[in-house]
C-alpha cells in the first residue's frame, strides 16, 4: 500500500549486515521517501552459529554452559543463568541459597556494565564523544569490580549446574562497597549529564516512538518495552535466584517525568534507573547473603553422571540488560547431550519493534534509534545504498551515515 | 481480570477444548531464602484444538507474552511448545505457560497465529525453516536465519534424514565422525 503511493520517489537504502550501530551482523533495508523512513525490513541470520545444533549433538551440559556464555560478549552472565536454571530443572537440582545471591550480584555487575556501555555508544552515535569517554571511563570501575568477584572481565566462568563456581569472600566486601559507593556518588552527575543536556534532549525527545500498545503486541522486553510503559521484568515477575527475596519493581519512565512517551529519551530514562536499582540490589544481596556452600554438588564427574541419566524439561528465564532471557532444554536418560535446547534472547523479539520506530524517521536518525534498542548485533563499516530510481548502487559506509547523524546534532545546535 | 490459580488454569483449557485438551501439570520449586515457589503450567492440546487454545490464552490475559517456540524430533512426531506468559506485571504474580502440541511427520502443518499475536511472526519463520513444519497462513515465508544457499528440504533441528546431510558438517581436528 505505501509502496504503491511512494513508489516514484522511494529509495531503498540496505543498513549493513555489518554496521557499528548494529553492534552484531544485521541488515536493515530501508525504504525512504526524500528524508524519511517509510519502511524498514529486516535480514537476519549472518551470525548464526548452530550454538543449538553444538549443544544436541556434541556437547555435554556442562561443556553447553561455556558454550551458552559465548552466544554474547556482553550479556554472558544471562545465557549461562538461564541456562543452568533449565538443566536444573530438568535434573531436579537445587543449588544452594548462597549461590542464589552470588549469581544475582554478578547478573547485576553485568547490567551495571552493560547500562553504562550503551550510554557510552548511543552519545558517540549522536556525535556527543565527550560523553561517550565519559561514560565508558565509568565503566571501568565495574569492570575491575568483575574481575576482582569472577578472575575475568568478560566471560566469566561463574556458573555451575547447581551452583557457582567462585564464592565472594569477606575479604572482597569492603572493596565492593567501594565501587558502589562511587556509582552512588556519581549517580546525580549522569542524570544530569543524560537528561538534562540539551543536545541531548533535541535528539531524543520524541524520536523513535514505540507505543504501549505496539509494545505488546510485538512482545517487546526489556527497557525497551518499559520504555514505553508496559512494567514487565523477569526479575520481578517471576521468581528465580536471590530477587524473590527483594523487593524489585520495574523501572518505567513515568517514575521520574510522571509520563510515558515510550521515545528514545524514555529509553535512556530507564536504563539510568536500573543503574541505581543494580547498586541497590547488589548492596541488598551483600547485606543478606546467607553463609553455606556455593555448588550443589562439587564433584563434576558424579554431576556429569546424574545429568546423563536425568530425564526431564526445564525452562530458565533471567532478565538480561536488554530483555527477558529464555532456554529450554530437554534431557533424556543416557544420552550424554541434550535431546533439545532453544534459546531466545531479547533482540530477537525487540528487533520486530524497528520498523514502527524508524517509521517517519530521518536517515541521520537510524544510528540513535536503532541502538536505542541496545540491540545485541555487531557491527561492520559499510551501509550499500541502492538507488532504484536510476539503478545506481554504491556504498555508503558507516563514517558517512555517523557524519550524517553529527551534522544533524550540529544543525539543532545552531 | 480475575486471576486464577494454577490448577484452575488447567481445568479452564479442559472445560473450554472438551476433547481436544490432552492433560496438564504445575510445575513448582522453591527458590532462594524466602521460598518463593517457582511455577510452570504445561498444558498439551490435540492439533484439531490449538487455535482454540490460543484463543483462551488470549482469553486469560489481554497481550498474552509469547516468548518462543521449542520444537523436538520425537522419532514419528514433532513436538512444539510455545512458551506464554501470562500475568505479568505484578510482582511474583507472573506464570509460565508452556502450550505443548504433537503433530505426526505425515502432516507438519500448524495454523499461524500471528492474527492473535503479532510478534509470532519471528519465531513462527524459524520453526519452519530449522524443523519443516508448515506454518499455515504465515504472512511471511521467507528464512529468518539460514542463508539463501541452505538446500531446500533439509532441516538443521530435524533427527531423522531431512537433518543437515553429513557432507555439510566439518568435523572437528581430533574427533570423529558421528
Amino acid at each position: 500500500m505505501i509502496e504503491e503511493e511512494t513508489k516514484k520517489a522511494t529509495y531503498t537504502i540496505p543498513v549493513g549486515p555489518i554496521h557499528p550501530a548494529l553492534k552484531e551482523p544485521i541488515r536493515l533495508v530501508l525504504s525512504i521517501d526524500g528524508e524519511e523512513i517509510v519502511d524498514t525490513d529486516i535480514f537476519a541470520g549472518q551470525v548464526h552459529r548452530g550454538i543449538e545444533w553444538l549443544g544436541m549433538n556434541r556437547n555435554n551440559p556442562i561443556q553447553s554452559i561455556y558454550l551458552a556464555e559465548r552466544i554474547c560478549g556482553i550479556c554472558n552472565i544471562c545465557h549461562p543463568f538461564s541456562f543452568v536454571m533449565a538443566v536444573e530443572q530438568a535434573a531436579g537440582i537445587t543449588p544452594p541459597p548462597r549461590a542464589d545471591y552470588i549469581r544475582t550480584i554478578i547478573a547485576e555487575m553485568e547490567r551495571l556494565h552493560s547500562h553504562l556501555l550503551w550510554a557510552g555508544v548511543a552519545a558517540h552515535e549522536i556525535g556527543f564523544d565527550t560523553i561517550f569517554y565519559l561514560a565508558w571511563q565509568v565503566r571501568e570501575e565495574v569492570m575491575d569490580l568483575i574481575e576482582l568477584v569472577t578472575g575475568n572481565r568478560v566471560t566469566k566462568a561463574m556458573f555451575q549446574i547447581g551452583g557457582v563456581r567462585r564464592d565472594i569472600t569477606e575479604e572482597q566486601l569492603p572493596r565492593i562497597r567501594q565501587s558502589l559507593d562511587y556509582y552512588k556518588g556519581l549517580y546525580d552527575k549522569l542524570g544530569r549529564v543524560f537528561l538534562e543536556d540539551k543536545t541531548i534532549r533535541m535528539r531524543t525527545v520524541n524520536v523513535g516512538i514505540l507505543k504501549k500498545e505496539d509494545a505488546l503486541k510485538l512482545l517487546t522486553v526489556g527497557p525497551s518495552g518499559r520504555a514505553s510503559g508496559v512494567p514487565k521484568d523477569v526479575r520481578q515477575d517471576q521468581p528465580y535466584a536471590a530477587y524473590p527475596d527483594l523487593d524489585i519493581k520495574a523501572m518505567t519512565p513515568d517514575m521520574l517525568t510522571g509520563t510515558v512517551v515510550g521515545d528514545v529519551y524514555d529509553r535512556i530514562i530507564v536504563r539510568l534507573l536500573e543503574v541505581k536499582q543494580s547498586i541497590e540490589i547488589i548492596e541488598q544481596c551483600l547485606e543478606k547473603m546467607p553463609p553455606g556452600p556455593i555448588l550443589a554438588q562439587p564433584k563434576t564427574a558424579v554431576l556429569l553422571k546424574t545429568l546423563t541419566q536425568a530425564e526431564g524439561e526445564g525452562v530458565g528465564r533471567a532478565e538480561a540488560p536488554r530483555g527477558e532471557v529464555i532456554h529450554y532444554v530437554r534431557m533424556e536418560a543416557g544420552q550424554s547431550t541434550l535431546a533439545t535446547w532453544k534459546v531466545r534472547a531479547p533482540t530477537y523479539v525487540n528487533l520486530m519493534s524497528v520498523p514502527i520506530i524508524l517509521k517517519g524517521m530521518q536517515i541521520a536518525d537510524v544510528p540513535i534509534t536503532f541502538a536505542s534498542l541496545d540491540p545485541c548485533m555487531s557491527c561492520t563499516n559499510r551501509v550499500v545504498v541502492t538507488d532504484r530510481a536510476v539503478g545506481r548502487r554504491f556504498v555508503m559506509d558507516y563514517e558517512e551515515l555517523h557524519r550524517l547523524s553529527v551534522e544533524k546534532t550540529k544543525e539543532l545546535q545552531q | 481480570m480475575e486471576r486464577l490459580t494454577p490448577q484452575a488454569i488447567i481445568d479452564s483449557f479442559g472445560k473450554k477444548l472438551g476433547n481436544g485438551f490432552v492433560g496438564g501439570s504445575v510445575y513448582e520449586r522453591e527458590v532462594a531464602v524466602k521460598k518463593n515457589k517457582f511455577r510452570i503450567i504445561w498444558v498439551e492440546v490435540k492439533k484439531s484444538a490449538f487455535r482454540e487454545a490460543v484463543e483462551h490464552i488470549c482469553h486469560l490475559q489481554e497481550y498474552p507474552h509469547l516468548a518462543i517456540i521449542s520444537s523436538s524430533d520425537l522419532g514419528a512426531e514433532v513436538e512444539l511448545i510455545y512458551h506464554f506468559t501470562i500475568y505479568y506485571g505484578y510482582h511474583l504474580e507472573e506464570l509460565s505457560l508452556g502450550l505443548r502440541v504433537k503433530l505426526p511427520k505425515s502432516d507438519l502443518k500448524i495454523p499461524t497465529i500471528t492474527d492473535l499475536i503479532p510478534g509470532a511472526l519471528f519465531t513462527e519463520r524459524e520453526t519452519q525453516e530449522m524443523m519443516g513444519v508448515e506454518v499455515v497462513g504465515i504472512p511471511d515465508k521467507r528464512r529468518l536465519f539460514l542463508p539463501e544457499d541452505f538446500p531446500e528440504g533439509a532441516y538443521p533441528w530435524r533427527k531423522d534424514e531431512k537433518g543437515p546431510p553429513n557432507d555439510m558438517l566439518r568435523v572437528l581436528p581430533g574427533r570423529e565422525q558421528q
